[in-house]
């Protein structure tokens, strides 16, 4: 997929805004990622060019991140605890509901790219297990219902 | 006369609808005409209450929850802005049982305050520490450290006195104090509830550290999952920054303290010290050999403190009382309090903070009720994924880290995950595996390739399949990791992976006699 002008040019912004930050590519994937919704791998030569790194160096780094993706994702991000507290309250039953009731596996998006389905280790709220996250927002003691809402809220919000 | 009411903004608490409810008290007041002032406190961190709404009456706060929206309109029937009775009363908030049982020293202030309001934590005792710390010789303040026996309490426990004085006695124009907040330990929620909801501590303890030490610069390395924690730390930094706590010539003093937060990017080996300054140096978390010690060759090659949230978030409170008042509480060489996380399935879950030397017993039964489920407990796991799971003969063990050492588990950063019998123990324990292989940096071969291995042996018993070969074999293997990396990733993994096998044969399809090595 290539890249749009205005993809490139917001890309370029970045780039020169984070050039004498120390540990520039952090925050600068962060910024790119949450601008475009994901690291396209096409922002590579431009970030090689202004930092002196090599591509490989870029795409080592990106792909070393979980939170960081390549690929554009659902216009929604629902992130399902794997961990041990939420598998301790039930959280295969939760994983297996989100997997069959959207018909994707993780890193998958539905066709209607409402969601997409993500694993998450651990989201720091297992006083109220299991959790999921939908894009910032937590959400504690998740029963198939509450997955229902959150499905259908993002249908109402597209 | 206006009534003024708390309604958390933690993010557990918002996770089970605190902003639902504060949009419907606030809804209902206008709708009554009732002058009513509204507080977003942090949690108190009894989250089996939550979101636990409060009161402020001359007697003092009156709690009611859990509270749901649809219990608001008959709170104001029954008048609670007024502190009157209703079915979700649970009296005086500072009586209830649970918080009262509780010693909260670096909690002290979590869930009274709001936590952006700098004047709110002036108020209940903040930056006492670190005006007592400016009037002192940086030698003076490390010595205070070392002397309340502070431990780290990310994990690892090393002594964060003797950090500092290497990084003290280290010689450089630049040092760095580096805060890990990379809370990815399932089952612990201690730094993000600091983080949210008293930030002023954290950074408190940051500027004297950098005081301490000669460090002039400072990083927060955040755990992405917390975008909550992110908004409320830099708006915290601003205000601090403001009122000069933060920046050059702190409180008129020669001292100066920059502090930044730097967004994480999910892998859970960036917790790992080296691998966390990796990253902030803008490259892949790899873990590093040490020596070098990151006291003396840190961030950018410069001594650099790196300390867990609630190490530092500790400081304040050593600098205020002094050394002798927080080492007098704990036992053994496990001197002060432990913010203990109750997680999984129980019945009450939430923030225990109490000296060393609770027993686990206490802790699950006591505190939390037993299971959420009403089965017997059938087995917890300590300090995070890769502390060992624990059977029931072992939950009279005090929380020491010596003692739980003894036994080949660890205290590590006080989480506590319980699994109800249910649970089968080796579908967690190749989980152990199969979270090891997602998150190996990949620099040991035993971490990298033994993970995945690992699992493949276990699917291979649990299937009949030479059983006793495999098990030799998987034993042998959890050695090669242990001995073979050079971090606790690989090198713990196998804890709770032979603690399942040892404890629950069983549920490897396998007689107890077999399991033995």
């Amino acid at each position: 997929m290539t890249l749009t002008e205005i993809q490139i040019k917001k890309i370029e912004q970045h780039v020169s805004a984070f050039k004498d930050t120390p540990g520039a590519l952090l925050p600068l994937m962060h910024a790119i990622q949450d601008d475009l919704g994901y690291v396209p791998e096409d922002s590579y030569p431009i970030i090689s060019k202004a930092y002196n790194l090599s591509i490989a160096e870029i795409h080592g780094f990106v792909t070393f991140y979980h939170h960081f993706r390549t690929h554009p994702v659902g216009k929604n991000i629902l992130q399902v605890c794997r961990a041990e507290s939420c598998q301790a309250m039930g959280g295969d039953e939760i994983e297996m509901y989100c997997k069959n009731t959207l018909g994707i596996d993780y890193h998958q998006t539905t066709d209607d790219n409402a969601i997409t389905l993500e694993p998450i280790y651990c989201l720091g709220n297992c006083a109220c297990s299991p959790a999921v996250m939908i894009n910032d927002n937590v959400i504690g003691r998740v029963s198939k219902k509450k997955i229902d809402d959150i499905i259908q809220m993002t249908k109402e919000k597209s | 006369m206006t009534s003024k009411i708390y309604i958390p903004i933690d993010s557990t608490a918002l996770s089970l609808g605190a902003e639902e409810v504060y949009r419907a008290i606030l809804l209902e007041s206008k709708n009554r005409n009732l002058e009513i002032e509204i507080v977003r406190n942090g949690s108190r961190g009894l989250f089996f209450l939550e979101p636990l709404v409060e009161v402020e009456t001359n007697k003092g706060r009156l709690a009611y929850g859990p509270v749901d929206v649809s219990d608001v309109p008959s709170l104001f029937d029954s008048e609670f802005f007024l502190g009157k009775s209703h079915e979700l009363s649970l009296g005086l908030t500072e009586e209830i049982d649970w918080l009262k049982k509780q010693e909260r020293l670096t909690y002290a202030r979590v869930g009274i305050t709001d936590p952006i309001d700098i004047i709110d934590y002036e108020k209940y005792d903040g930056f006492k520490g670190l005006k007592n710390a400016i009037k002192l010789d940086p030698q003076l303040i490390v010595k205070e450290v070392t002397d309340s026996g502070l431990r780290g309490r990310g994990g690892a426990a090393f002594p964060t006195g003797i950090k500092w004085q290497t990084v003290l006695d280290t010689p450089s124009e630049k040092k760095y104090i580096v805060c890990n907040a990379d809370e990815g330990d399932s089952g612990t929620y201690s730094d993000r509830m600091i983080m949210e909801n008293d930030p002023f501590v954290l950074i408190e303890g940051m500027i004297i550290a950098g005081i301490a030490v000669g460090a002039d610069k400072g990083y927060i390395y955040l755990r992405s999952e917390y975008p909550h924690a992110l908004a409320v730390l830099n708006k915290a930094i601003n205000i601090a920054k403001e009122k000069n706590y933060l920046g050059n010539n702190i409180l008129g003093t020669n001292y100066n303290f920059e502090l930044e937060v730097t967004r994480a990017a999910g892998a859970y080996i960036c917790g790992e010290e080296t691998s966390l300054l990796e990253s902030l140096e803008g490259k892949r978390g790899m873990v590093r050999y040490k020596p070098p010690l990151p006291a003396i060759e840190g961030l950018y090659g410069k001594p650099t403190v790196v300390n867990n949230v609630i190490s530092l978030a500790t400081v304040p409170i050593i600098m205020d009382k002094g050394a002798a008042y927080y080492a007098d509480f704990g036992v053994g060489r496990s001197k002060g309090t432990l913010p203990i996380q109750l997680a999984g399935n129980l019945k009450k879950t939430g923030l225990i903070e109490k000296a060393f030397g609770i027993t686990l017993k206490e802790l699950l039964y006591d505190f939390g009720g037993g299971s959420a489920t009403g089965k017997p407990i059938k087995a917890v796991q300590v300090g995070g994924p890769l502390g060992a799971f624990l059977p029931e003969a072992q939950f009279d063990i005090p929380l020491d880290y010596e003692k739980f050492s003894e036994i080949k588990a660890v205290v590590g950063h006080g989480g506590i995950v319980a699994f109800d019998s249910s649970a089968d123990m080796s579908k967690l324990a190749r989980y152990s595996f199969e979270f090891c292989a997602i998150e190996s940096c990949g620099k040991c071969t035993p971490c990298r390739i033994g993970s995945t291995r690992g699992m493949e042996v276990i699917d291979k018993i649990k299937s009949g399949k030479e059983q006793e070969k495999n098990i030799k074999l998987l034993r042998d293997l959890g050695d090669t990791m242990v001995d073979g990396s050079l971090c606790a990733m690989g090198g713990m993994t196998p804890f709770p992976v032979i603690s399942a096998l040892n404890f629950f044969p069983q549920d490897f399809g396998v007689e107890k006699k077999e399991t033995s090595a």
